[in-house]
């Protein structure tokens, strides 16, 4: 098991465990005495304010908080003692949904999502449904963690799940420091194991992604050129292959805000997210055609809005009452966080976007 | 004024420059924004010479730039230093290199 590296923010009664705390905190400083123009101000020089929500095509469901790993800039502050877990109710309340909507993608996340006691029932049924695209956000180690995760490869095979996994840079120092120790042979391993059943190989219909997020307080490079680089590094070292790349930018929110501020690096951060803001990459920004739905059935525009707990602006804000005509063209709540899907080539769960 | 030369949030101020003269502001950033594109040399290899020559010419704001820059190009610690090694490595062998000057003069002198 890798070593834990702290407890989540929630376990340690800390004050930013609070979304009101993070949001206080997101509008005050720089950008209440006007030193930083405020999202709200920066969308509307290009006319882009308010944004409103347009066809839904991903469906992105967290089905808890829970996980093996307490990653130092998880935004969802996740870990072994989170105990949010969406139930098998909740599960059949999104199944009727998913069946409706014509989202072409499913994508489930947490926490670690395979933790989830329902979690293979739901895939199952899920799968049945014939969603184009149905993703697993899986940390890798999960899958060597306990016995009984360790045929995920093959489980994720037969179900044809398309598995993104996060992997912040090819060398072991990188990335257990931001993971955890032994994170990262752990998750060379399980890479290997899914090569082996067939993901991520060149041509294979498998479809096997990373994500990388900087290890610290800065912005992710150009997308393509780190792709190129983690697949060098990767097939050299380790025999391992993968199919794309997803840079993301690690929003100013939860544990990463925790570190920004406790590193004194929370002001360069946000100026270097303002200067690189793209009004290009707001036109394609995720929270457009996505909808995200928490362990207990709300509806957010997003996941890192659902850990701010900003819930849709919409009459329909639980699963079990979902309605296309109330959500569609919905206002977008925003704040200050939503420059890290704005900055450079822009960035969303799928990568950049300009 | 400020109580010292340098100040690290002057960096984010330098676009400024073209304010007091926009012409000539405006080529020098032209410029350098070329000089940095992908050419036939990669930008990554563009961001670790100008970290060795940031240390070179020793200008910190250079240095705050291209160690931010290289680490969001996925550069590694020891990439970084080996660059700056080969600075260093310059730039004393650019000094010992004028002790063959100091034999020459010897030699001439009391040769």
């Amino acid at each position: 098991m890798p070593k834990l590296k702290t407890q989540s923010l929630h376990k340690q009664e800390s004050e930013l465990a609070v979304a009101n705390k993070q949001l206080e905190i997101l509008s005050n400083g720089i950008f209440k005495n006007g030193e930083l123009p405020t999202f709200k101000d920066k969308i509307s020089e290009t006319g882009q304010f308010p944004l409103k929500a347009k066809k839904l095509e991903i469906l992105q469901i967290n089905v808890g908080y829970m996980c093996n790993q307490v990653c130092e800039h998880c935004h969802v502050d996740a870990g072994p003692d989170r105990k949010e877990i969406m139930t098998q109710e909740t599960m059949q309340q999104i199944l009727d949904v998913i069946k409706t909507t014509g989202a072409h993608t499913l994508d489930l996340t947490g926490g670690a999502p395979e933790m989830n006691p329902n979690f293979r029932w739901f895939v199952e049924e899920a799968s049945k449904i014939g969603v184009k695209d149905f993703i697993v956000r899986s940390n890798l180690t999960i899958i060597r963690a306990n016995k009984k995760y360790h045929d995920l490869p093959e489980f994720f095979k037969k179900h044809n799940i398309h598995v993104v996994s996060s992997m912040p840079h090819w060398t072991r120092g990188k990335t257990d420091k931001q993971r955890g120790e032994g994170v990262f042979d752990m998750s060379i391993k399980a890479l290997q194991e899914l090569n082996a059943v067939g993901y991520g190989m060149p041509g294979s219909d498998l479809k096997l992604d990373l994500v990388y997020n900087p290890s610290g307080a800065f912005l992710p490079g150009d997308q393509m050129s780190m792709e190129k680089d983690f697949k060098k590094a990767l097939l050299e070292d380790f025999s391992i292959q993968f199919h794309n790349l997803f840079a993301i930018t690690n929003l100013p929110i939860a544990r990463f805000l925790d570190y920004l501020i406790a590193s004194e690096n929370y002001e360069d951060y946000m100026y270097s997210l303002v200067e690189a803001y793209n009004p290009t990459a707001v036109q394609n920004v995720m929270c457009t055609n996505t909808l995200s739905v928490s362990w207990d059935g709300y509806l957010f525009d997003c996941d890192f809005n659902q850990m701010l707990e900003l819930p849709v602006n919409s009459k329909s804000k639980h699963i079990s009452e979902y309605k296309t005509e109330l959500l569609e063209g919905r206002n977008i709540i925003i704040s200050q966080h939503c420059y890290g899907c704005t900055a450079g080539a822009g960035s969303s769960c799928q990568g950049s976007v300009a | 004024m400020p109580k010292t030369y340098y100040d690290p949030a002057d960096l984010r101020k330098f676009g400024k420059i073209t304010e007091w003269g926009e012409e000539l502001g405006n080529k020098f950033f032209d410029y350098y924004s070329k000089v940095f594109e992908e050419g036939a040399l990669t930008a990554r290899e563009k961001s670790l010479i100008a970290l060795a020559v940031a240390h070179t010419e020793q200008c910190p704001y250079c240095i705050d730039a291209y160690t931010k820059d290289g680490l969001q190009r996925g550069v590694t610690k020891e990439e970084m230093m080996e660059a700056i090694h080969v600075g260093a490595a310059i730039k004393s062998g650019a000094t010992l290199v004028h002790g063959v000057q100091m034999m020459n003069k010897v030699n001439k002198l009391d040769g």
